[in-house]
């Protein structure tokens, strides 16, 4: 469990001190939000009906950003194997990183992502649910990044692969996080969609680290 | 299984067995396409357009047949380290993306004259485009990685991920939208649609497994013949 943690702190801290820490990730989600009215157009009732599933694609795209320095930096200097040669078990290694992408990444946007949806004049009632629905799909969708990133990692133009590997991950995550948070359905099917997005996460804690701990091995033979 | 291990032995059987699975096919596809395109009546909807189903049905078949074929090859290769299960997967995608393309490139050609536009976001049309992007990331993966041994391992895993995605995805989208029609052939209860349009989708069904059971041992032929030339230009680098 200290290992856990330490991983955890060193990603933390490094993030901190060198990448600017969740600044990054939350500006890219900022730019996007920015660009979307640009490019449609300021018609508010428009930009109301849009403004949910702008925000969920804007999180997708900012998740998927971020997602190839979950292990691409360890790899390069090395520390990724000192990581496989210590006492903690790669898969235990895998959630470790998926949780410090989540703390650093996918949780402040999230937190962000309902706030930043005024720009969009996202309905009032919706903010809750949103946040909601966004808290629980960021953990499956930073678990999955880090799968994803576990198979592309110390590929030359590991990038492009990444996304073409990722986006049908994201697929079901996306349509229940939509219905989760939209206004035209009944309250009770978003609990159900809510309810849908935490078996999402807990089917990817289970194969999240067993599969990116085999890719990983695969690649460090 | 592990008697064909043997490359040599796996060869053999499918020199064997080619000239035959080709005729096969051809045999098929002959009274398949002059069952469907000409003895089968029109509808009395649809017109002659309902001909495009002879060959898009069993296309979109063989495209989910080529992934379970697929992602079997990789829990076998995985799990037992059989030889030959990597190349057969790998085998299997191409093949699998042709069928997936054909499927929804004819079915965008029916869905023009019937629903009035070449594409629709409806249900069954999205997790067939999702099944495409499937194949892509997995031909993308063994073309990533120089390694064969290593390319064969990240791609089964990306392979089984993906075949633990697909239902998902299916059930999903289908909870989003649905269009298209239901099932009408494999469901509970028998099929409903007519003998006389049965009679020759089944035909051209069978038709399209031949062909798709062929293609795959050529395919299986090809990569081992295209790993054994790897090793020897290996071994001649070696000598220089």
């Amino acid at each position: 469990m200290t290992a856990f943690r330490a991983v955890i702190a060193r990603d933390l801290r490094l993030a901190m001190r060198q990448g600017g820490g969740a600044g990054t990730a939350l500006g890219f989600f900022l730019t996007v939000l920015v660009l979307i009215p640009l490019g449609i157009g300021p018609d508010v009732a428009l930009l109301q009906r849009i403004a949910a599933g702008t925000l969920w694609i804007a999180l997708l795209l900012s998740v998927l950003l971020s997602a190839d320095r979950i292990f691409e930096p360890d790899h390069d200097d090395g520390s990724l194997e000192i990581m496989v040669l210590g006492p903690l078990p790669l898969e235990l290694i895998v959630v470790a990183k998926a949780a410090a992408h989540w703390l650093v990444t996918a949780l402040p946007m999230a937190i962000a992502a309902p706030f930043l949806g005024l720009l969009l004049n996202l309905d009032p009632n919706l903010l809750l649910p949103l946040g909601l629905a966004m808290l629980l799909a960021s953990l499956a969708l930073s678990l999955l990044a880090s799968l994803v990133a576990a198979v592309t990692v110390g590929l030359r133009r590991g990038g492009l692969l990444l996304s073409i590997l990722m986006l049908p991950l994201y697929v079901p995550a996306l349509i229940f996080g939509v219905a989760a948070s939209s206004a035209e359905l009944m309250a009770g099917s978003r609990g159900g969609a809510l309810l849908m997005l935490l078996a999402l996460v807990l089917l990817a804690l289970v194969i999240a680290p067993l599969a990116g701990a085999a890719a990983l091995r695969a690649h460090l033979r | 299984m592990q008697q064909f291990a043997n490359p040599r032995r796996f060869l053999r059987l499918v020199a064997l067995v080619e000239p035959w699975a080709w005729s096969l096919t051809a045999i098929l596809f002959a009274v398949g396409l002059y069952m469907s395109l000409i003895v089968a009546p029109q509808d009395y909807q649809q017109g002659e357009t309902v001909r495009i189903m002879f060959v898009h049905v069993p296309a979109a078949w063989m495209s989910l047949l080529a992934y379970v074929d697929m992602a079997v090859a990789s829990a076998i290769a995985i799990i037992f380290r059989h030889p030959l299960a990597d190349l057969a997967a790998k085998a299997a995608a191409p093949i699998g993306a042709c069928f997936t393309f054909l499927a929804l490139a004819t079915g965008s050609l029916w869905g023009k004259p019937m629903w009035g536009t070449w594409w629709v976001w409806d249900a069954r049309l999205t997790s067939m485009f999702v099944l495409f992007l499937l194949y892509l990331g997995y031909i993308a993966v063994w073309h990533a990685i120089d390694d064969p041994a290593r390319a064969a391992r990240i791609a089964a895993i990306v392979a089984l991920v993906g075949a633990i995605n697909l239902p998902i995805v299916k059930f999903s989208v289908d909870w989003w939208n649905t269009l298209h029609q239901p099932a009408s052939v494999f469901r509970m209860g028998g099929p409903t649609l007519h003998p006389a349009i049965l009679t020759p989708l089944l035909v051209m069904g069978t038709a399209y497994l031949a062909l798709f059971v062929t293609l795959h041992l050529t395919a299986i032929r090809a990569e081992i013949m295209a790993r054994r030339l790897r090793q020897m230009e290996l071994a001649r680098a070696d000598a220089v």
